[in-house]
């Protein structure tokens, strides 16, 4: 199990070091001048130049790309152009509505995919299992945003159950700030769960019919019974993958829903640094954005190792 | 990926079982209908899309105006069905894109299976992963700033390693029939094999894969249309039909259900006819699900 | 009253009926044979006694299990039945069982779900019915998983999980099929051993009438869901009443009529390995040491003259697949040298010589993998032309593409249809006329009959016995079965580890093996004739 840990953290590394390139490449070095880039075509030369100097754009590619990465280790991200502050304490006031955001549908999306999937499968061409298909083939044909502006529109404009955006912030209350996180989880967990579910389906069902099943039931178990205990925890390892992946979606997809909930998360501050050209915040939280990303992808590793005994040996 | 193969004479069989598969029909009826209204509305919409007409604004759903008008008095039916052209047009490049560089790839990659150079294709591909179509276009929009074109590279770069994975898979497999071990014992090079005997046996695989992509794609353009990076005015695009409708959801909900039920329908039918072929394809997958 | 009695079973799916009429009946302590090709309905039988049928399945007719009818069990009476009273063993020991469970779990299971034991209990119960298998706790502890073990491990696992309750009856699916021929022996025996200590009814399924005859006390034959013949085994083997029975029993121990034309000069051999080693690398341990090797082949040699048949046979990882590969240049080779016709073919250094690779052609195992689909059959066995220096223009082409499928026995009507209209034997002879379309002198036959019912197996014998001496081409048989290599060949080579352990003409190895592991290969090969032989014998006896 060790050296399997240990190459796929190197493998980790190796992710991170090559993303971190990728971004410094497309932001510092295609554009040319990021510090004309960031103040746009009327700014006189003496502003540019001073940017540049403040920025410490003088120095070479190389050496900018080893400043930024050190600074990253330390936890130094910049400061940025636009608010004058520090880009670690805009992260570090926003990452704590975009995590939890994140999570809290990542968490919605599995507790609602895994039942309804199993279902489906252990009642396959059933009634249920066809309109379980049918809804959630409706589900991921939906965008989330246009989702999350019809939950505004119901449960907050018609019932008004529901604030139809903003944050009241932590201190306002764990069960406060919850509430208001609710209504975009749904919206960015519902479409994931569709996709999951069917997803749980088709690997159940593709379970069911391995011969280690038809063993079980020559054992004598129901076929509940071989289903919990011998088809299940077979079926997880591909749901897991796909469970990492929609990670990286739902961050993604937290940046737009975001916008739709006017909640101040790490993604009204990228579309912030967008509309405001400010090179530093946006680089910053992408590479912040990605890193999480090739986490979930590493932690998804090794718990496909703890499930699967196969891979602790074949893959060491 | 049970079996890939259809074989031809089967091909009539193929367009009954179609005709009795009624998710393919579905599906297939709401992506013609989509396409329709892209192509006939570069002849004729209802309205002009372009002109601006204050006095007719947020006018409810009429006769007149099918699915009423927006801020600017525009008609809402006609900004979908020109809509339905950027949607189409970006979703079928980026495809295209996922396609033509990500097909040769992985086949590239299968063909010298276990050589540096999979590794390092496999790798570029992992690395791409990381970064999910809309973080890819916020990157590519902060430096060239929002258009089509960057909305289309961002979801095309990100379909690139979508279809090399898949192509790579099945053709992992296909190099292990005794039919490729046959074509190398009649000398056969591995480019030619790949083009003979591996690619046309995938095609099945990427035209399932493919009506997916699509329909992520219309997906993704929205979103990057309603985030402001996608397609920029005058056209008119669902995206941001929807972001513009934002502010006006309390006053005229009409504006923003519209063109989320073109989304919706269009990736629908989409999705649809991919399941519905997928079962076409493979009867045996058919009777397992 | 028998343990089981099946009387009049008759079984549909959907519609489609799939058994007819069978009759059958198993006491305690008694063997009964099931035997047939694909596609006879053996295994529908056998899931039917356990209830365990696809979806949409109707049966009439009687399964009394005691004297009980199983028609008025519930599916909870079944569970209770199922692993309890029935064991039940199948044909794939690599996918058997669970991948993510230890062995010990799985076996302790069979008892937990039956009775009210602890776990302990169970476990404890659990490693004796692994120590009766043969997997003594010192090897193989409870907590060891599936991925661990051998085909035939795994299958005595599955044994153990049938047993372990001491069912009153086990019913075996191609229990060996699986197996290499010193596996299948020890499994047999293992079974018997069971059934003779627990006083067990054993339902044998099987395609192989040499199996059935050593080890059944009556036997059942089925062809297309319906009971052709049935009975005591000495007696039924005596009379093969049914025309089928007996087609069955000649093409089990079917020996194809050779005439070989005397090639005066045999001169050059066709083909000359010489210290041939193919070497594989190891997944790398460690970053800072070099990946280790493993030896597929170390170190072997052969010729083949013209005409011969030369047939190489060992057990699965034996090295002999390796070695085609190598033959045949599909893989490099780490020293040593191929001659084709007395011209270097390919050497550890240098690649194949193209021009030479048109003397080598092979045929697959698989007839279902060896083409591809989406081409007809004239492009399909035209595909070595590739090898030609100059393409033949349409109407030689043509014409040599007829011939090709006149020389297998097909029409040259058949060029224009696809793959999928020919049956598992057509699609056999349409992969020889792959091989024979460019004149080679030598084919390599690489398990080419193993995966046909005996049946086609004995025709595909024929034709390529007289397509060999009328075209005077040399084969390499390759296979794990003796009695095949027996019936078709010159000469043979034992292959164990990666190295040729023995040599000679077939018929002197056959009857007089000098290497250890020929003796235990020929003594673990069921035979036709022996098994009936020594059973007659113990008759007498009695």
């Amino acid at each position: 199990m060790l050296p399997f840990v240990i190459k796929r953290l190197v493998s980790l590394t190796l992710s991170l070091v090559a993303a971190s390139l990728v971004i410094f490449f497309v932001i510092e070095v295609v554009p040319g001048d990021p510090a004309s880039f960031m103040l746009g075509l009327n700014a006189s030369p003496e502003t540019v130049a001073a940017l540049r100097d403040s920025l410490g754009l003088n120095a070479s590619a190389p050496i900018r790309y080893w400043q930024w990465i050190t600074g990253l280790l330390q936890g130094e991200f910049g400061i940025s152009y636009t608010y004058k502050v520090p880009v670690r304490d805009l992260i570090l006031d926003r990452i704590w509505i975009s995590m939890p955001l994140a999570v809290y549908a990542l968490i919605l999306s599995t507790v609602i995919a895994f039942p309804v999937g199993v279902l489906a499968a252990s009642r396959r061409n059933s009634p249920t299992d066809v309109s379980i298909m049918g809804v959630t083939q409706l589900g991921i044909a939906v965008p989330n945003f246009w989702f999350g502006m019809l939950l505004v529109l119901l449960f907050a404009v018609t019932l008004g159950w529901f604030s139809a955006g903003g944050f009241p912030g932590w201190e306002a209350g764990f069960f406060a700030g919850m509430k208001a996180l609710t209504l975009p989880a749904v919206a960015l967990a519902l479409p994931q769960a569709s996709i999951l579910a069917r997803v749980m389906r088709s690997s159940l069902l593709d379970t069911l019919g391995e011969d280690f099943v038809r063993t079980a039931r020559a054992k004598g178990l129901t076929r509940r019974q071989a289903l919990w205990r011998h088809a299940l925890r077979n079926a997880l390892i591909p749901v897991l993958t796909i469970i990492g992946l929609q990670f990286s979606f739902l961050l993604a997809g937290a940046i737009i829903i975001e916008n739709v909930f006017f909640l101040p998360g790490l993604g009204r501050l990228v579309f912030q640094g967008i509309t405001q050209r400010d090179l530093i915040v946006v680089k910053s939280v992408i590479f912040l954005l990605v890193f999480a990303v090739i986490l979930v992808t590493f932690i998804v590793d090794i718990t496909y190792a703890i499930a699967d005994p196969r891979l602790r040996r074949a893959r060491s | 990926m049970s079996d890939l193969h259809v074989e031809p004479s089967l091909r009539a069989g193929m367009v009954y079982a179609a005709l009795r598969s009624p998710s393919f029909m579905i599906g297939l009826v709401l992506t013609l209908i989509f396409i329709a209204a892209a192509l006939i509305s570069f002849f004729w919409t209802p309205y002009d899309v372009t002109q601006l007409n204050i006095a007719d604004k947020l006018q409810q759903p009429s006769a007149a105006h099918w699915f009423g008008t927006d801020a600017f008095g525009r008609d809402i039916f006609s900004m979908i069905m020109v809509g339905a052209r950027v949607s189409i047009a970006v979703a079928l490049v980026a495809v295209g894109i996922g396609i033509v560089v990500g097909v040769p790839l992985g086949l590239l990659a299968a063909a010298r299976h276990g050589s540096l150079i999979d590794e390092i294709i496999m790798r570029t591909n992992d690395l791409v992963f990381a970064f999910p179509a809309l973080l890819m276009a916020i990157m590519i929009t902060a430096v060239f700033g929002p258009s089509a074109i960057n909305a289309i590279t961002a979801i095309g770069i990100f379909n690139i390693p979508v279809f090399a994975r898949l192509a790579r898979g099945a053709a992992l497999s296909l190099w292990q029939r005794d039919y490729v071990l046959a074509a190398r014992v009649a000398g056969k090079g591995r480019a030619r094999i790949s083009a003979e005997h591996i690619l046309p046996n995938l095609a099945n695989l990427l035209i399932v894969q493919g009506t997916i992509q699509f329909s992520l794609g219309i997906l993704a353009e929205a979103g990057l249309a309603f985030f402001g990076l996608g397609t920029q005015p005058p056209l008119p695009s669902w995206g941001r039909m929807l972001s513009e409708a934002q502010t006006l959801i309390y006053i005229a909900s009409y504006v923003a259900i519209f063109p989320g039920l073109a989304i919706v329908f269009t990736v629908l039918g989409l999705n649809l006819m991919g399941d519905g072929l997928r079962d076409i394809f493979d009867p045996k997958l058919r009777r397992a699900r | 009253m028998a343990l089981l009695e099946i009387e009049n079973l008759a079984l549909s799916i959907k519609g489609t009926p799939i058994l007819r009429d069978i009759d059958l009946k198993v006491d305690a302590g008694e063997v009964a044979g099931v035997v047939g090709e694909s596609g006879s309905g053996k295994s529908m039988t056998a899931m039917a006694i356990m209830q365990l049928l696809p979806v949409g399945t109707q049966w009439q007719g009687a399964i009394r299990l005691d004297g009980k009818a199983l028609e008025t069990y519930s599916e909870k009476d079944m569970c209770a039945l199922r692993g309890n009273d029935i064991g039940m063993v199948f044909q794939e020991p690599m996918t058997a069982l669970n991948p993510v469970q230890t062995i010990g779990d799985q076996v302790a299971e069979t008892i937990l779900v039956h009775s009210g034991k602890s776990r302990s209990e169970a476990r404890r119960i659990a490693r004796e019915a692994l120590n009766r298998v043969g997997l003594p706790e010192a090897q193989f502890p409870l907590d060891r998983y599936p991925h661990d073990l051998s085909g035939g491990q795994r299958q005595r696992v599955v044994i153990a999980m049938a047993i372990a309750l001491q069912p009153k009856l086990l019913i075996a699916d191609e229990p060996t099929t699986a197996l290499d021929v010193t596996t299948q022996a020890q499994i047999l025996r293992l079974l018997k051993q069971l059934v003779d200590e627990d006083g067990m009814g054993l339902i044998l399924i099987t395609h192989d009438l040499a199996v059935v005859a050593d080890m059944a006390d009556h036997i059942v034959i089925m062809k297309e869901g319906e009971v052709v013949e049935a009975g005591n085994t000495l007696d039924l083997f005596r009379r093969m009443k049914h025309p089928y029975t007996k087609a069955l029993f000649e093409a089990s121990s079917h020996v194809p009529v050779r005439n070989p034309v005397h090639v005066a000069e045999r001169g050059e051999p066709v083909i000359e390995v010489s210290s041939v080693v193919r070497d594989y690398p190891l997944p790398r341990r460690s970053l800072f040491k070099a990946p280790g090797h493993f030896r597929a082949v170390d170190n072997v040699s052969l010729a083949i003259m013209r005409g011969e048949n030369v047939g190489l046979v060992g057990e699965s990882g034996c090295g002999k697949s390796t070695l085609t590969r190598a033959i045949l240049a599909l893989d490099p080779i780490q020293a040593g040298e191929i001659k084709l016709n007395g011209g270097v073919f390919s050497t550890s250094g240098e690649g194949p010589d193209r021009d030479m690779r048109r003397r080598v052609q092979v045929v697959f195992q698989d007839p279902y993998s060896s083409f591809n689909p989406r081409h007809r059959v004239d492009r399909l066995i035209a595909e070595p032309f590739h090898l030609l220096e100059s393409q033949p223009d349409r109407a030689d082409k043509r014409r040599r593409i007829d011939a090709a499928l006149t020389n297998v026995g097909l029409s040259p009507s058949d060029a224009h249809k696809y793959i999928h209209e020919f049956s598992g034997g057509q699609r056999q002879r349409i992969a020889i006329a792959r091989a024979l379309i460019i004149e080679p002198s030598l084919i390599v036959l690489d398990e080419a009959v193993s995966a046909l019912d005996v049946s086609i197996r004995a025709q595909i014998l024929d034709l390529l016995a007289d397509l060999s001496d009328r075209l005077a081409i040399s084969y390499l048989f390759i296979s794990h079965d003796l009695s095949v290599v027996r019936a078709i060949t010159d000469r043979v080579l034992v292959m164990k580890s990666g190295q040729v352990v023995e040599e000679g003409s077939t018929e002197d190895v056959f009857r007089d093996p000098q290497h250890a592991y020929t003796r235990e290969l020929l003594a673990a090969t069921p035979i036709l004739d022996e098994a009936l032989k020594a059973r007659e014998a113990r008759a007498a006896a009695k």
